[in-house]
This record gives structure tokens, sequence and C-alpha cells, in this order.
């Protein structure tokens, strides 16, 4: 297709008005959290941290904060492990019922949250597990253990099949190759899926609300406030919360990209 | 949804089906089918099930009755709620669909690999971060004193309601499928050979047309994915309707998180939640026969 200048510039120009539109809701979340007006507008009030002052003060939140901490390192380490199991047994293994084999761990994301949330809570209020960190904790990895399955599969696509066969040719039993070559090889994915399943899980806010009874995570502090009125507390958690999930995201992505360069020379 | 990992590179040991697995494989194979089927297809079956349960002085006992169905699907609401939803739902996916693809067209075709590789890489970050603090956010700034309107009174225009629309939901949807939508098509139409657009070209072809005709038809698969995606995540999505939309007609899942949280009617709500589920396989379905369907342009 012939470039035209004038095409090119209104195109591009597109493009950064899609990435304004996607970013716009986070970077004003964050502005407005340094805002002293109660209902931000423009132009802006005076620079104030008063709403930080605020959401420090409050030990709900911190009680919430840690809720959130120990939610999402407890579902990484769950999501990563069961991803992983089953990713090595899909690049490893054929077996009958194959397919619904990985749809059982592929289709949770498909199904609404909302009806997650419905689900989760009435069978784990039979079971009698609701309203403990631990009922978060259980949900939050059936959700994320497809990212880590996928985020671990794709690593071992990059994997030379026949390294698994040469380590049990010189003498290495199944459980010392993967301890030695397959865990080592799948190293970066395995950092990147704890990373993306931490921020998932950080994040998740309607099947939290759901199961979590007392234990409110930081999400759904950010719900119950919200469900009030305009607070501007909210932007400051919500910097907060976004500083944390982007952070993870983006260690996520840096430990795939390490990982796709290293299979490049692999 | 299997496709892309189901194809299994095999060692030259592994190469049949193995007749007995051993402890190892077990070992890896188990915990997953344990885990899922506790509590993943435990929780499915059981909302089916308590679907059936009567609920008296605000407990719920086990029955098999077909009153919950009954009550919820001759009631007018329910039916208002459910087209509406189908509605406004396949009305993000369009706005979606078109808002991201001379996005995604400008990605895969006039930037370099590094800008594109940036561009994902910056998209993924939102998808994976925090919608509801994102939606909250549009709530100040569409808000009739926020920004927007702030904006546009020093043009002389306004202010406009935005909240409790039409519009304000469908702004909530689209912070939510957008990114998503725009990386899957980015990704799709990159995987396209330039030879042939170059093909197109030097045959005469003009870019519109080419667009029609070559890129569109080559690119099909991935585009009706990523209109599957943007219609589940609308469809199944309660906050955007909820503080954006005001809820004045409220759509199935908020319908789902009324019937839950106030009234205690979980049996109720479990009818709400497989008819979401019911539709929202049929509409995967029909759209991935689509899709893998064999013919002119399908890969």
């Amino acid at each position: 297709m012939k470039q035209s200048r004038s095409l090119n510039f209104i195109l591009g120009s597109y493009v950064v008005l899609i990435f304004a539109f996607v970013f716009a809701p986070i970077i004003f979340s964050m502005i407005f959290s340094f805002n002293s007006q109660r209902f931000p507008t423009i132009p802006l009030g005076e620079f104030s941290t008063e709403w930080y002052a605020k959401v420090l003060a409050d030990p709900d939140i911190w009680k919430a904060a840690r809720n959130s901490l120990i939610v999402s390192c407890s579902t990484a380490v769950i999501a990563t492990f069961l991803g992983f199991c089953t990713a090595y047994s899909d690049f490893r293994y054929n077996f009958r019922f194959k397919g619904p084999y990985l749809a059982l761990i592929l289709l949770p994301p498909t199904i609404p949250l909302i009806i997650m949330a419905l689900a989760m809570l009435a069978w784990l209020s039979k079971i009698e597990m609701s309203g403990q960190l631990y009922s978060i904790i259980i949900a939050h990895s059936v959700l994320t253990a497809p990212f880590a399955m996928a985020v671990i599969r794709l690593r071992l696509n990059q994997m030379d099949p026949d390294l698994e066969s040469a380590a049990w040719n010189l003498g290495g039993s199944e459980w010392q190759t993967m301890r030695h070559v397959i865990v080592p090889f799948c190293k970066p994915a395995i950092f990147s899926s704890l990373f993306l399943t931490a921020a998932v899980s950080f994040d998740e806010f309607a099947v939290s609300w759901f199961v979590s009874g007392l234990n409110s995570t930081l999400p759904v502090v950010v719900l119950e406030i919200v469900q009030g009125n305009i607070d501007p507390q909210v932007n400051a958690i919500g910097t907060f919360v976004f500083l944390t999930s982007m952070t993870l995201v983006v260690l996520a992505q840096l430990f795939f990209a390490s990982r796709q360069i290293k299979g490049m020379h692999a | 949804m299997a496709a892309p990992f189901s194809q299994t590179r095999e060692s030259p040991m592994s190469s049949k089906p193995e007749q007995r697995p051993n402890l190892y494989a077990l070992t890896w194979r188990l915990p997953i089918i344990f885990w899922q089927l506790i509590f993943f297809v435990g929780p499915v079956l059981f909302m089916v099930a308590m679907s059936f349960f009567l609920v008296k002085n605000y407990r719920m006992t086990e029955a098999f009755e077909f009153v919950n169905w009954s009550r919820m699907l001759t009631r007018g609401f329910f039916w208002d709620s459910y087209w509406y939803t189908l509605f406004i739902a396949t009305v993000s996916t369009i706005c979606a669909m078109c808002i991201a693809f001379p996005a995604a067209f400008t990605l895969a075709f006039r930037a370099s690999e590094a800008t594109r590789r940036w561009a994902i890489f910056l998209l993924i970050i939102p998808f994976f971060t925090s919608y509801l603090v994102r939606t909250f956010s549009w709530f100040v700034i569409l808000s009739e004193s926020g920004v927007v309107n702030a904006v546009l009174g020093y043009v002389g225009l306004g202010p406009y309601t935005m909240l409790n629309t039409h519009f304000g939901t469908l702004v909530g949807y689209m912070t939510l499928t957008l990114p998503l939508v725009v990386i899957l098509q980015t990704v799709t139409m990159s995987n396209i050979d330039k030879n042939l657009i170059e093909a197109a070209h030097n045959l005469g072809c003009s870019p519109l047309r080419t667009i029609w005709q070559v890129i569109i038809p080559l690119s099909k698969t991935g585009l009706i994915i990523a209109a599957i995606f943007c219609f589940i995540l609308s469809f199944g999505d309660f906050v955007a309707p909820f503080y954006l939309g005001g809820s004045q007609e409220p759509t199935l899942p908020i319908l789902i998180l009324d019937t839950t949280k106030s009234g205690q009617q979980w049996p109720r709500a479990a009818v709400v939640a497989i008819m979401m589920m019911v539709t929202l396989f049929a509409i995967a379905f029909t759209g991935i026969a689509l899709a893998y369907r064999k013919g002119k342009g399908a890969k």
C-alpha cells in the first residue's frame, strides 16, 4: 500500500487517541488523588495529600491491604503450581479425554465473573468454606490458573522435545530431569506466571465480594466506598492499586519477553 | 479454546498414547483434575441444582421444584432485562470492533515491529489493571461538573448528561474491552502475509477494497474471536451498567446481584445465571463455527 504522509498522520493520531482513552482514567485517578477538591474537575484545586492521610489512618484499609497481600501471594503460588502441572502434562503426554482435560482448566475465564461469584458463594457455603480468606484464594486460583497454564505452556513450546529424552539417555530419572532440565528451563515463565496471577487476583472484586464475608480485600473496600457516592479516598486507594498491579503486570511481561529472547538462542 | 495448546510436541518416547500412566505422569496430571472438579465443576453443577431449590423464611432448602424457573421465565422484567442485555452487549461489541479496527490496522501495517510490540506491551497493562477503579474514575470525569463538561464549557458547549445513559454504559464497556480487542485485532492482522496485500495493490485494488476483500477475510478467525471475547465481557459485566449506566434498565448481571445480595433469593439468581451461560455458549459456539468454517478466505 502507498504510504501517504497525511493518511499516516491521521492514523497515527487515531492510535494515540485510543491510548489516551485507555489510559485517561488511570492518569486522572492519580491526579485527582492529590487534588483538594471533593468533586474533582478542571481547573484543578490545590495540591493536597489529605486523601492519602485519611486512607493511611483507616485501620480497615490496612486490614484490607493485608488481606489482599495474603490472597494474591497465595493465589499466585497455587495457580502457578496448577498451571505448571497442566502445561507439562499437555506438553509431554497424549492421553484419552485430553480435550475435556484442557477445557477443565481453560474454561473459567470465559464464564462471567458475576456467575462464578454466585456459583462459588453457593458451593463454598454448602461445603462450609465460605466467608474466609482461603475462600477467596480458592476461587482466585480457579480463575487465574488458565493464565499460568498459558504462559508456561508457551514457554514449553520453545523447548527442544529431544532435550528431555537426551537427559533420560544420560541416565537421569524422570524426576531428576524435571528438576534439572524442565524446571530451570521454565523458570522465567514461572516468574512471569507468578506476577501475572498475583496481579489478576489483586484486582479481582466480584468473586471476592461474594465469597469474602467480612474479610474484605482492597478492591472490595473500593466497591463498598463507591456505592455510597463520590469519595476521593477511592482515588488514593486506586492509585496504590494501579501502581501495584501495573508493576506486577510489567514484571510479568519482562520475564515473558526475556524468555522469548533466550528462546531464540536455544 | 484448547486449540492453541493441544498440539503436543511429542518426544520420540511418548509418541503413542500410553497404556498406563506411571506415578510421575499422574503427579502432574491429577492436581488440576481434583482442584477443578471440586472448585470449578462442583460450583457450576451445584448452581444448576440450586436453581431447583426452595427458599422458605429466608432459608434455602434442597428440593426439586420448577418454581424458580417458572417465576423468572414468566416475568416481564426478566425478559426486558434479557433482551436489553443482549442488545447493549451487541452494541458494545460492534462499537469496540469498529473503534479498534483503524488502530489495529495502523499498528499491524503501518508501524514498525518495535512500535507494535510496545503498543501491545502497553495495552496489556490496563487489561489486567483494576477495572473497578478505572470505572470510578470515568464516573468522576463524566459527571455533570466533571472534566469533560468543564472542557466543553470553555468552548461554549454543554453541560451534557453522560452518566446514567447508554453512553455512560458504553464508555464503561469500552474501558473494559478496547485494550483486549485492539491487541487481538493487531496480532491477527500482523500475521497476514504482506505479499498478498502487495499483490492486491499491484493488481490495482484500492486500499479500501483491499481491506474488505483481502485483509478482513484473511483475519476472519481472529476478528471473530476478538468479537466473542468482547461480547462475553460486556454481557457479563455489572460495573459499567451499574455505576455509569445508573442501572435504570438493569442488565442480567445486575439482576443476579440484586437477587443474591438483597433478596437472598439465590435459586432465582441461579436461574438468571444459567440463562446467561446458555446464551453465551450458544453465541460462542456459533461464532467459533463461523470462524473456523472452511470457505473463501478461511485459513
